[in-house]
């Protein structure tokens, strides 16, 4: 098993025709997941690779029964094309976009809680998610992750989710899905949804997490982890000595007002009994023994 | 991007938002021709990305020309913590009756847009928060709902300002949040937001910080570039489009990826060392990013060794150290350089890298052990 996407599910690209959706709808295609269609209103008719392109996402989806869209339209279009995929009532929507403005986010997260519920949003800012031998949507290198089980990955970085698929295949552990929530300060889908999808799958056995500074979503993920979680867990927050007040590379992992630091997200993971390591292999190792204790 | 205090008050006056009369200068002479128009009694204010500034001497009162000069000249060339006033702002001065605080922001934790407001003005709001929390009256604004002009009406009411002030406050407040979503604001501060005896309210101060996402909705945006606070090295990153942050210590870092090079800061700490710098070139290490990447890191005085950790995913391990070798041959550099290659063909990497190592070029297996490395030589 595995959450959000697995072998049946349907994946429309928007963006296709461009050339970052056409390179990762391919390498998608590659890998196995099923790539039925493309958007693109001045292309309909035309194809990519054998992939067709629809001028709308009502249309492709009517078209080819797609479930999920992943997005590689540039940043100005992304609200449109979110709230597009949404009213076709997609089930997935993924946006791999970054630089995208943070109140565009706030809109189209509130817009599809209120009008849209049964769409999920992962991204913007994200590398995707990959449910390893099965599916692959986004741009994580497929061949790094080990499929089958039991370790479920949720992360707001993207290399640092590719280092924890290839510490893990290295020591020969297996993961059901590794879900790229992105840096952005209003992320689509967050750490507890992803959590608490992993704890309803029988196939994950335990949660990999991996965090970094700024917000308080880890804080979030540790009272939840408390209350609702018989799973284990094993996390890494990147960023321990970053200085107040200064953007690290991604919109969301800054440090203001005190807020947000890596210490503050540590200290309460631990008080939720996850296990924390200090860097990206200590976190590695501990998993590894978490899954050798099953 | 962190708007300067003239810069939000402009910003602020586009929408409406009733701020003093004044201008900007970096020049005494300047200075006292705006006060002249402006009629005095004045404000000289020192403009500076940092707080502190009415402590530091940022901040004087002008009656006439001769004062108004004096500190004109006095506060230009002022170091504020680091900062050194190369602008100042004189307005005219400004009767107060009482001080008042308003901002929004975003709730990350709600995803909700965050409005607050508080009757005690004019000091840090962290420590309003901290000591009389009660003191501040909160609003949760739905980003497609919008502030409704009953809603603004209701949170003032629970501010418990002076009556006299509940007008214009909500006035300004309907104005700033339209400032804070048109103007695609990550935060609008007024502290302090004024009432004067003559019964106007007046934003009296102006933090915004703007959203760099959006600068393609707002082209003029690129004019606040000039003014953002980034020392010779940020700068020059800034220019070949890097993300830099720099540090104080002498431990170069370049990686791929935000999390990773966040990650490999906090590596290099964690063994004893201090990073001269966050540096990520992105997902890919191509041969020009890499050169320009050395060239920031080569050109800061501060460092005595380079920690190259890259891990490649869709990028092969090869393209890396391909990009690594042709980097190092148009920029010559001086302090050694420890490389962790690690991800998706990283064994055809290494042996690219391998006929090129010497005392000045080293590969580590681990991140930690290239950590260690990096750090050795630095304090060498």
């Amino acid at each position: 098993m595995s959450i959000f996407l697995d072998e049946n599910t349907k994946v429309l690209y928007q963006g296709l025709t461009g050339s970052q959706g056409r390179y990762y709808g391919l390498l998608n295609r590659e890998y196995g997941t099923q790539v039925v269609a493309g958007t693109n209103p001045k292309k309909a008719g035309t194809d990519v690779e054998g992939i067709p392109i629809f001028a709308s996402v009502a249309e492709a989806k009517e078209a080819t029964g797609a479930t999920a869209s992943c997005v590689f339209i540039p940043a100005a279009g992304v609200k449109a094309a979110v709230l597009e995929a949404a009213e076709a009532e997609l089930e997935l929507v993924v946006v791999i976009t970054e630089g995208v403005p943070a109140h565009d986010e706030a809109y189209f997260f509130n817009k599809l809680q209120r009008d849209h519920p049964n769409t999920r949003l992962l991204g913007p800012n994200c590398p995707g998610l990959i449910s390893p031998g099965r599916a692959n949507v986004g741009i994580t290198a497929g061949h790094i992750a080990k499929a089958g089980g039991p370790v479920g990955i949720v992360s707001r970085s993207g290399t640092l989710t590719y280092q924890a698929l290839f510490e893990l295949k290295q020591k020969g552990i297996g993961v059901t899905t590794c879900v790229g929530i992105g840096g952005d300060p209003v992320p689509g889908t967050s750490f507890i949804d992803c959590l608490a999808a992993f704890e309803a799958d029988p196939d994950t056995k335990a949660v990999m997490m991996i965090g970094e500074i700024g917000g308080s979503a880890e804080e979030e993920a540790a009272e939840f982890i408390k209350d609702n979680m018989s799973k284990p867990v094993a996390a890494y927050i990147a960023g321990v000595t970053a200085p107040p007040g200064k953007k690290m590379g991604h919109a969301g992992a800054i440090v203001s007002g005190g807020k947000g630091t890596a210490a503050a997200k540590e200290e309460a993971l631990r008080a939720a009994g996850a296990k924390v390591g200090e860097n990206p292999t200590e976190a590695g190792d501990l998993m590894a023994q978490i899954v050798a204790a099953l | 991007m962190d708007l300067l205090e003239y810069q939000g008050k402009q910003f602020f006056a586009q929408y409406g938002i009733p701020v003093s009369a004044g201008e900007a200068t970096d020049n005494v002479d300047e200075a006292v021709a705006i006060a002249d128009r402006v009629g005095y009694p004045v404000v000289v204010k020192a403009q500076v990305h940092t707080g502190g500034r009415g402590k530091a001497g940022g901040v004087k009162l002008a009656d006439n020309a001769d004062e108004c000069r004096e500190h004109a000249s006095n506060i230009l060339g002022l170091d504020i913590k680091g900062h050194v006033v190369k602008t100042i702002w004189v307005e005219c001065a400004s009767d107060i009756a009482e001080e008042y605080y308003a901002s929004f922001t975003l709730d990350r934790s709600a995803k909700k847009y965050l409005g607050m407001l508080s009757a005690q003005g004019g000091v840090e709001i962290e420590t309003v928060a901290e000591e009389n929390p009660d003191a501040i009256a909160k609003i949760h604004v739905d980003p497609v709902e919008g502030l409704t002009e009953a809603q603004c009406r209701e949170w003032v009411a629970a501010a418990k300002l002076n009556p006299a002030a509940n007008e214009g406050a909500v006035d300004i407040l309907m104005k700033l949040y339209t400032a804070y979503i048109d103007g695609n604001a990550d935060l609008v501060e007024i502290n302090p937001l004024i009432l004067k005896p003559t019964g106007e309210v007046h934003a009296l101060d102006a933090k915004v910080s703007l959203d760099a996402n959006a600068i393609f909705k707002h082209p003029d945006y690129a004019q606040y570039d000039a003014t953002q606070p980034r020392d010779e090295r940020e700068e020059a990153a800034h220019e070949k489009g890097l993300q830099y942050v720099g540090l104080e210590g002498s431990v170069g870092v370049i990686a791929n990826g935000a999390g990773l090079a966040m990650s490999t800061v906090d590596v290099v700490n964690q063994v004893g060392g201090k990073p001269a710098n966050f540096l990520d070139i992105g997902g890919g290490a191509n041969a020009d990013v890499m050169a320009g990447a050395l060239e920031v890191i080569n050109n800061d005085a501060a460092v005595s060794s380079i920690f190259i950790n890259i891990f490649g995913g869709i990028t092969r391990g090869e393209e890396v150290a391909n990009g690594i070798i042709e980097a190092m041959k148009r920029v010559q550099i001086d302090a050694p350089i420890v490389i962790r290659l690690d991800g998706t063909n990283a064994d055809e990497g290494r042996e690219i890298l391998k006929p090129h190592l010497n005392d000045k070029l080293m590969m580590a297996e681990t991140m930690l052990d290239a950590a260690r490395r990096a750090v050795e030589l630095a304090s060498k």
